[in-house]
């Protein structure tokens, strides 16, 4: 909101606050989730409440480990949003629906889930510097130029941004997706397709970018769709998991 | 004690008047002859003023008479009005100055290192006391706060500053970026110029008259490219400079465009400051091509100076605040006058007097 207001009266200033308070934020997200998981003697991800609170704590702390490389106050910025957005959402919608019984502790579903969901963490920021991209470019393209573009990085440190976003993003969700093989349980068809649909999509961007068939522009349009589509998907699964669930 | 400036700058007189009165090698000692204690001369090509600190008061027709040149003491020339500011009025006289706020163009920071350098100068030659060294050592915090809690210095107002900003915005470090300049224009040379002092170092001039490539590659060493052969370097260059006299566009949509299938993942950067237009306008609609002519540039120049006045109240808000602290510091220090700032013309009272 400080930046938004300062960027509106175009006296904005590059200071730290925003990394701090994403930074007390996350201390707060930690402890609520560390105490949900001590509640619950499991990893705190049984349902859609646990899910999107705990999303909203990865891009938080991908940011936090990220937020450096970037010209910190204005990454923030484009960052806090989406945080408040995850939570609003997560406290705000009746969804933290308590298991009737007791989850079993099955370690590799509990890291299938929790590095998938850091992956979408990692996608989320690059669709946060998607945004960027695009906004950057657009200035340049209209050639209006307001007080914005002195303050965001250039579209190349942008782009390398975002692929080295897409590669660490992708890596971890593979690394979620293969683990998901080793639950002794069955999986419900429809969430394996769209996991694999998911990978997919991400594995196609990388994949044109390679091949140097996607130019920049499609890269970071795509990071925004990419996530968009996996943010839905997640919220399908999960919602319709836990309106099936006992 | 009273402080003061006096003082002659671009928004009252023409360069022809500040040049006669632009100081000269005595004029420090004849100003501590006429009564000042402290004495500081600040001349720039858009400003000569003296900051001085005396008991008595020191007109400013003695000051005048200071910074005169001997060639212009003869009573008869025309004098012009020089403004003269006291106190309180001196100290933010002087902030607005250092701060970018007097300057012809409105946050430019040369000013302020100017500033350092006269006080510097005067200080080595024992002409800073106690109250000019507070009221500069001030105004220096003054114009950092400025600068830092607004956005008076932001955007560039020149073509070349310009062109060279948009390209860093695009490719960040330019160090590994080649650059075509397709005609040897004056304000192409400037442009390059300005592009090899951020770090570009891989310079190629094309120009119909190979001489004039020639001379301008030696100028900016750069490398020459025959004419003809100009269009292969499309698949090569990051950053295009164009300013030949063609009457015709020599670079459209549909020659590009094949090009950049080649070179998908890299931007293609184009300044056409020719005009007629070298390129055709049509070219800015195609993927990964940034083009500006010398229109789009020169309204990005009043975009920043735009943005630039919007800061003006902001930067005069943080000047008020250290006015006032500073004048309650005069006042333990000194007897302060409530004068006005005055505007004198020594036109009349220097004939009698020179």
């Amino acid at each position: 909101m400080r930046t938004i207001v300062e960027l509106r009266g175009k006296i904005f200033r590059p200071v730290r606050f925003n990394f701090f308070a994403i930074g007390l934020g996350f201390v707060f997200q930690t402890a609520f989730l560390s105490i949900r998981g001590h509640a619950l003697g499991r990893c705190p991800l049984t349902n859609l409440f646990e899910v999107l609170v705990f999303l909203a704590w990865s891009v938080a702390l991908i940011y936090l480990l990220i937020g450096p490389v970037y010209r910190l106050s204005l990454m923030g910025a484009f960052t806090a949003p989406l945080v408040v957005l995850l939570q609003g959402i997560a406290l705000l919608a009746p969804i933290d629906k308590p298991h009737a019984m007791k989850m079993p502790v099955n370690p590799w579903l509990e890291f299938h889930a929790s590095m998938s969901l850091f992956a979408y963490g990692v996608f989320a920021l690059a669709c946060i510097a998607g945004v960027m991209y695009l906004l950057q470019e657009r200035q340049l393209k209209t050639h209006q130029l307001r007080s914005i573009f002195y303050h965001l990085p250039p579209l190349s440190d942008l782009f390398a941004a975002i692929i080295r976003l897409l590669w660490w993003g992708f890596a971890l969700y593979t690394l979620g997706l293969v683990t998901g093989f080793f639950i002794d349980q069955p999986l419900p068809t429809r969430q394996v397709v769209c996991a694999i649909g998911v990978w997919l999509l991400y594995a196609a961007i990388l994949q044109g970018r390679y091949l140097r068939r996607l130019a920049p522009k499609s890269v970071a349009a795509l990071c925004i769709i990419g996530f968009s589509a996996a943010l839905t998907l997640l919220w399908g699964i999960t919602f319709t998991g836990q309106m099936s669930s006992p | 004690m009273n402080l003061f400036c006096v003082g002659l700058s671009h928004h009252q007189t023409d360069v022809q008047a500040r040049e006669r009165f632009a100081g000269h090698a005595e004029t420090n000692g004849i100003l501590r002859e006429v009564g000042c204690a402290e004495a500081l001369l600040l001349a720039t090509c858009n400003r000569v003023e003296v900051y001085g600190a005396s008991d008595k008061r020191v007109s400013t027709d003695d000051v005048a008479r200071c910074l005169a040149r001997q060639i212009d003491q003869d009573p008869h020339h025309f004098a012009p009005p020089f403004y003269r500011y006291e106190d309180e009025k001196c100290a933010q006289h002087l902030f607005r100055v250092t701060s970018g706020l007097d300057s012809m163009v409105v946050g430019e920071t040369e000013i302020l290192g100017q500033a350092k350098k006269a006080y510097e100068l005067a200080r080595v030659g024992g002409a800073v006391g106690p109250y000019l060294h507070r009221l500069f050592q001030r105004a220096f915090r003054v114009a950092k706060q400025v600068r830092t809690h607004t956005e008076i210095t932001r955007g560039s107002v020149s073509v070349g500053s310009i062109a060279v900003d948009l390209a860093e915005k695009i490719f960040g470090n330019l160090a590994k970026c080649k650059v075509l300049l397709l005609g040897a224009g004056e304000t192409s040379e400037r442009t390059a110029r300005v592009l090899a002092s951020r770090g570009v170092n891989d310079l190629r001039v094309s120009n119909r008259s190979e001489e004039r490539a020639a001379t301008l590659a030696q100028l900016v060493a750069a490398r020459t490219i025959p004419f003809p052969q100009w269009p292969e370097q499309c698949r090569e260059v990051d950053i295009m400079i164009t300013s030949t006299s063609s009457e015709k566009p020599l670079l459209t949509r549909e020659t590009l465009e094949p090009v950049l299938r080649e070179r998908i993942d890299r931007p293609l950067f184009i300044i056409d400051i020719a005009v007629p237009r070298n390129v055709d306008p049509g070219v800015n609609e195609l993927d990964g091509v940034y083009l500006y002519d010398i229109d789009s540039l020169q309204s990005i120049a009043e975009q920043s100076l735009a943005l630039r006045r919007q800061q003006v109240i902001a930067a005069e808000e943080i000047i008020a605040e250290h006015v006032a602290e500073f004048s309650k510091l005069l006042m333990r220090g000194l007897n302060v006058g409530a004068r006005n700032s005055e505007r004198l013309s020594i036109g009349d009272t220097a004939s009698q007097t020179l």
